[in-house]
């Protein structure tokens, strides 16, 4: 065991002075992997900054909220079964809070109404236009976490009273108000002047998915005021346990077919949608990068695995008589095996480590290009590829390696 | 007749009867030796002689265990080893036999203390006891100054030293030099056999192949190989000498 342990000891270092004294026929060895290694991390990369942005969409819309809507967010093919269905109105938000109320142990916890409709936005001389108004109660923060950078939510009076106070979303701010704090400034929308309570946080936008930044929230009766026509609305509902899902959309749909009066035999004319469902959009986005990538770095890799094989072959042949004077010396097969071996693992794991180096100075440079698309680069890519590296060496060295263990040591003595 | 020579001898350290080696060279079979029977004592100073191609080298293999014969028993230490298996060879290689090569067989990337290291690292010895024995070893062959130089800025003489100090430093039972002087100067050739001579006199048993009759001179014993047999062997020709005379002498 102590033996094996300097013969290892032994052989690393004859390995890296190896490297060192072919240092331009090693590193166009190591090529191959190190092209592997920067495809197989920019991969990963990709792939879980893409869901880790999505991830933080996901998040606003809530993984605890239930969506009560006119059609289902998939898409479905037979789309002429859902024209008739009739609009979602906000005033169910009421009735289904009572019904929830009244229910002993219910898997819901509160509901609340939302409408929506595109206007533009105005302050003085910036205007932004096609912005999600979204009307709402002062319930909505129980349903959805909403961070400010200045001021606060509406409360209960002022969506009673139907006051002209808006929330304006990071962006929309940051449009209106290049300088200076909007609060208690006066933007008009659509022509109506509402004043600015609060300014959300920023929560950054990702592939075009749903953001809150670039929204502006009013209480609802303030939206049924203005806006009502054309607006769309949905109920929200939180649920209790997200572990049981599936019994609270089961519970959901039994009260909204009491608030619609549905008689049994009629299926369903609103739809119950969760997160869940745009999960599915994303991954043949993520599916394609990875077959790019997985492409990429088995075609390097393979490439860069001949080459390293071809080397140690090369190496085996030049140090023949070293290989004889080793056994003679008393080093074993396995002696023989472990020292090819790690001289062509050792080449691909320098490889990988300049493979690595090369990923992490991309992804540096892609995160200050483009700050706003989530860079991910974790310590599991680094083993990965590491791990990749070592296997890519252990493969191609072992027939090389295999054939120098098994010379025999009078053979080897004589070569010249 | 000196009777000083004919003191007895160490106990045997190599026994081979009867062997043969040949190779398949393509449809030919090249018979290198042709049944050897040889017995070698514990510090005994041997020189193998005879012309090239008369399987000197064939023969200095099988004793250092580098090869097993075609055919006939090979006993090392009373081991068997013509049937033993490559692993348990190279074992009986690093701990019983020190080889000396014509053309030095130094790893060129590492330093003379590297070198002298490798049986040992072998050995499975720890790093400090390592360090401690090949220096001193180095030191004994007189190379004290020389351990962190590498090969190629060592003359052909140091270079033959720290092969021998690679040879002596796991306290092999015998030392096994085939044409050490071969590839130097005489007279660096001479310091050589000097240092040879000094082992032996300090008790090792040294075995040296040659096809110069002033080197073989050296050793106390001499076997003549012709086509793979022993021609002569001047320890059988003592014998005979020191049996006639005891007889004489008691006659
Ligand atoms: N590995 C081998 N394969 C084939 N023939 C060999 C091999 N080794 C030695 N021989 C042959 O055996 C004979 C003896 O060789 P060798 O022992 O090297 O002689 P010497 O050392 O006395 O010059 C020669 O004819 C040589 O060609
Ligand atoms: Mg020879």
């Amino acid at each position: 065991m102590k033996r094996l342990v300097y013969e290892l000891s032994e052989s690393w270092k004859i390995a890296l002075a190896q490297m060192q004294a072919n240092k331009t026929r090693s590193m166009l060895t190591a090529l191959g992997v190190i092209i592997g290694i920067v495809a197989v991390t920019l991969m990963g990369t990709a792939i879980s900054g893409i869901q880790k942005g999505f991830d933080k969409s996901m998040s606003i819309l809530g993984d605890d909220v239930l969506y009560v809507s006119q059609f289902p967010w998939a898409r479905v093919p037979d789309w002429w079964n859902y024209r008739d269905r009739r609009e979602i109105k906000t005033q169910y938000a009421q009735t289904l809070n009572r019904l929830i109320d009244s229910t002993p142990n219910s898997n819901l916890i509160v509901a609340v109404p939302t409408s929506n409709i595109a206007k533009s936005v105005k302050y003085a001389d910036n205007q932004v236009t096609n912005i999600f108004i979204q009307g709402t109660t002062s319930d909505y923060p129980l349903i959805s976490v909403v961070d400010f950078t200045h001021g606060r939510f509406f409360n209960e009076m002022e969506t009673k009273s139907a006051a002209n106070v808006c929330l304006l979303g990071y962006d929309v701010a940051d449009a209106l108000f290049p300088s200076g704090s909007p609060i208690n400034k006066e933007v008009l929308i659509s022509g109506q002047a509402f004043k600015v309570i609060g300014v959300g946080s920023r929560q950054g936008s990702f592939l075009g998915l749903f953001s809150l930044d670039s929204i502006v929230m009013v209480p609802l009766p303030t939206f049924q005021r203005y806006f009502s026509a054309k607006s769309e609305s949905d109920v929200r509902v939180k649920i209790r346990d997200k572990s049981k899902l599936g019994d609270a959309k089961d519970e959901l749909t039994g009260l909204m077919r009491r608030v619609r009066a549905l008689p049994p035999e009629k299926k369903n004319d609103f739809d119950i949608n969760e997160q869940q469902a745009f999960k599915s959009t994303l991954d043949p986005v993520k599916n394609s990068i990875a077959i790019a990538g997985l492409f990429i770095t088995g075609l390097s890799l393979f490439v860069g695995a001949i080459g390293i094989m071809n080397i140690t072959f090369v190496s085996v042949k030049e140090r023949t008589k070293e290989i004889g004077t080793r056994k003679a010396l008393g080093a074993r097969r396995r002696t023989i095996l472990l020292q090819f071996l790690i001289e062509s693992t050792a080449l691909c794991i320098v490889g990988g480590a300049i493979g690595l180096t090369f990923a992490y100075a991309l992804c540096f440079g892609i995160e200050h290009a483009f700050p706003s698309f989530p860079i991910q680069f974790s310590l599991g890519l680094v083993l990965t590829s590491m791990i990749v590296s070592v296997l890519t060496g252990l493969i191609s060295g072992f027939a090389p390696a295999w054939s120098a263990s098994r010379l025999n040591p009078v053979t080897a003595l004589r070569y010249e | 007749m000196d009777s000083n020579r004919c003191r007895p001898f160490g106990p045997i350290v190599i026994d081979i009867d009867n062997i043969t080696k040949h190779y398949a060279m393509g449809d030919e079979t090249v018979h290198a030796l042709r049944g050897v029977t040889l017995q070698i004592h514990r510090n005994e100073y041997l020189a193998v002689m005879g012309p090239s191609g008369s399987g000197k080298s064939t023969l200095m293999n099988m004793l250092g265990c580098l090869d097993t014969p075609s055919s006939g028993r090979y006993e090392f230490n009373g081991k068997d080893v013509s049937s033993m298996d490559g692993d348990e060879l190279a074992e009986i290689r690093n701990k019983e036999i020190g080889f000396v090569f014509q053309t030095f067989n130094l790893l060129p990337r590492s330093t003379s203390l590297g070198n002298v290291e490798l049986p040992l690292i072998y050995a499975g010895i720890d790093p400090e006891t390592r360090e401690e024995r090949a220096a001193q070893v180095l030191r004994d062959v007189g190379l004290g100054d020389r351990m962190h130089h590498k090969p190629n800025e060592l003359s052909g003489g140091q270079r033959q030293r720290v092969a021998i100090a690679r040879a002596l430093v796991n306290n092999p039972s015998i030392i096994l030099a085939d044409e050490p002087t071969g590839n130097l100067d005489s007279k660096t050739g001479q310091e050589i056999m000097a240092l040879l001579e000094d082992l032996y006199e300090r008790g090792n048993t040294v075995i040296l192949v040659t096809h110069e009759p002033d080197i073989a001179a050296h050793a106390r014993r001499t076997v003549h190989l012709r086509d793979g047999v022993i021609e002569r062997d001047s320890l059988l020709t003592l014998q005979a000498q020191c049996l006639s005379h005891s007889r004489s002498s008691v006659g």
